[in-house]
């Protein structure tokens, strides 16, 4: 248990710095909200407010809503992750690896900090769901809670692998492009994947986030039929979480 | 120190006792044998040996790239050793990382703190980190930071803090866990002259109060003197250890420093009448005073000896000194060369840039 203290003291403190910062809680909320009520609201009515969803039929704006909640967790994991970077720029991560403790248990407290945040980011948007449409119930959000924790899990355990091969927050940006945009719009988050070709099918079967926002979207959206089973979602998504957390860990260590 | 105080320090020192710290052992408390360290082929440290006593303040002495922080980097398990080996407070520094990380405290050339914490918690952070029991990491806290002088700023965040604040607020956190050695990788570097002052005074004051070894690394030859023993590295090989006395005892007693139209007679007569070796070092003259070559020589004693050389001269001598010789001179005799202290101070110049732009940076993330 001694070995998880340091996990504990780097998850306090990565909260501590996230809540302190207002403006950046608030601030990660207008990308979402701009999806939503912007994106949403506009491209639901040129395509006529309704999406014929595999044979249902649902206003855009509510089908969407789950796959922006996935893409706030993705965001938000990822760059809590990256704050990996900052500690190696400003120097606190050396105060971290001098440390009588092991180097495997700061990879971890980065993932379980980063996943904690993305998760309280996403709860955050889920006080926008009424306005979307997307109605909650008390069992709703039992099954939501968990669930957004397993995909911020997985979102930050891909944030901290990168996080521990980049060397300054000047290659953040090439992660936002090649790594999280295809992500997020290969979810099937902006638009259903059961019309799409081949190659974007393929594409979207090895998107982490697919299996995310097939869940997220099963709990919310009764109505819709959802790609894959439940239970296959979330299978699938804490192998990738197990999966993701082991190589964040072995890069992280290997790396310092 | 008044009665209240020596009760303060036995106090804490019986809490260092039950705060774990690891066991003092007999004998050096860092003893290094042939420890080398290459990059590519590039050889950094090249098969140094030295060993460390308990209480010492040590000095590691050389220009910038001569394997100072790298060896500090081996020696606080940051770096593995290429060959060789090294003990901290008597466990391995390749095997036993834990043991020697507990044993010590660091102080790296570059800000290691969290800006967006106060300091009280970055002292709280790193008490946890290393292990001091929760009833004891206010008290500790306040020690040190009533040390440094800074617990009217305890309560404020790191970034408003200015790089003496920093460095001094870095020193206090390296002792929080009452650490056998505190290393110090150019504790100075950057700083104003009050304020590198200041901190020779806390790095005496710790020693005296907390029992402690320090192990710095500095190219500021005048802030050497304030060790008691030095080692001279130079290309990753010592070239000399010894207190910064004997080393300067060494140099042949006083230097000289004469300035002649005609240089090469000088040296020939110098050489002719007294037997002395002189040196000519153009980059060592002054200048605002008149042109002429600078003339270089160690003698056994120059206030004697100089008026007898000024009459046996027969070139025109423009200007004469006379000194007691410095560090500098300790290792120009060894190297041949001069630290170049203005391409130092030229990188000491780009290390705060760098760091006034990264925190400009930071207050922006």
């Amino acid at each position: 248990m001694k070995r998880f203290r340091a996990v504990y003291i780097i998850w306090l403190r990565d909260l501590k710095r996230h809540f302190r910062d207002r403006a950046r809680i608030l601030g990660s909320l207008a990308t979402p909200i701009i999806f939503v009520f912007i994106l949403g609201q506009g491209l639901g009515s040129s395509i006529g407010g309704n999406l014929s969803a595999a044979g249902a039929s649902i206003d855009y704006k509510t089908f969407m809503f789950p796959g922006i909640l996935g893409m706030t967790v993705l965001f938000a994991g990822v760059f809590a992750s990256v704050s990996i970077v900052w500690d190696r720029e400003f120097g606190f991560l050396k105060e971290m690896l001098v440390a009588p403790v092991p180097s495997w248990s700061i990879a971890l407290g980065k993932v379980v900090s980063g996943a904690t945040i993305a998760s309280f980011q996403g709860c955050l948007m889920l006080v926008l769901a009424p306005f979307a449409g997307v109605s909650l119930s008390p069992l709703i959000i039992a099954e939501l809670i968990p669930t957004l924790f397993l995909v911020a899990f997985s979102m930050t355990g891909l944030g901290v692998l990168v996080a521990s091969r980049l060397k300054s927050m000047q290659g953040f940006q090439m992660i936002m492009n090649f790594i999280m945009m295809p992500m997020f719009f290969l979810s099937g988050a902006m638009f259903p994947l059961s019309n799409a070709p081949v190659w974007m099918d393929t594409l979207a079967k090895i998107d982490p986030l697919t299996y995310g926002v097939d869940a997220l979207r099963a709990i919310m959206l009764s109505g819709v039929p959802s790609r894959y089973a439940f239970t296959t979602d979330i299978g699938l998504l804490a192998l990738i979480c197990a999966g993701m957390l082991m190589i964040a860990i072995s890069t992280f260590s290997r790396q310092s | 120190m008044s009665a209240p105080e020596k009760a303060g320090a036995a106090g804490a020192a019986q809490a260092a006792a039950a705060a774990g710290r690891p066991p003092v052992s007999d004998g050096p408390v860092i003893e290094v044998e042939h420890l080398t360290r290459k990059f590519n082929g590039f050889i950094a440290v090249d098969d140094v040996s030295f060993t460390v006593g308990r209480k010492e303040i040590f000095g590691f002495l050389g220009p910038n790239g001569a394997g100072k922080t790298t060896t500090i980097n081996m020696l606080c398990t940051l770096l593995k050793p290429t060959s060789g080996r090294a003990t901290l407070n008597g466990f391995d520094v390749a095997s036993q990382q834990d043991a020697v990380r507990q044993s010590i405290g660091i102080v790296f050339q570059d800000p290691t703190l969290d800006d967006q914490l106060t300091a009280r918690e970055n002292l709280q952070f790193h008490a946890m980190l290393y292990n001091v029991p929760p009833a004891e990491r206010e008290q500790r806290a306040r020690r040190v930071l009533e040390m440094v002088g800074l617990t009217d700023r305890a309560g404020d965040r790191v970034e408003a803090y200015s790089g003496g604040m920093k460095r001094r607020l870095e020193i206090a956190r390296g002792l929080m866990h009452y650490p056998h050695v505190l290393f110090l990788d150019e504790p100075t570097l950057g700083l104003d002259p009050q304020t590198r002052s200041a901190i020779w005074e806390h790095v005496h004051e710790l020693r005296a109060e907390y029992d402690i070894t320090v192990f710095l690394t500095t190219h500021y030859m005048e802030e050497a003197e304030n060790c008691d023993r030095i080692a001279i590295i130079d290309t990753g090989k010592i070239v000399a250890l010894d207190t910064p006395g004997t080393l300067k005892h060494g140099v042949g007693g006083d230097i000289i420093t004469l300035r002649s139209t005609d240089a090469v007679t000088t040296l020939a007569e110098l050489k002719e009448k007294f037997d002395l070796e002189a040196l000519v070092k153009p980059e060592l003259a002054d200048t605002s005073g008149p042109a002429g070559d600078r003339i270089y020589v160690e003698v056994p004693n120059g206030r004697t000896l100089l008026p007898q050389i000024l009459k046996g001269l027969t070139t025109e001598i423009l200007s004469v000194a006379v000194r007691e010789p410095t560090l500098d001179d300790v290792f120009l005799n060894l190297t041949g060369r001069q630290i170049r202290e203005e391409s130092v101070d030229k990188m000491d110049a780009m290390k705060a840039r760098v760091r006034r732009r990264r925190s400009q940076g930071g207050a922006g993330h």
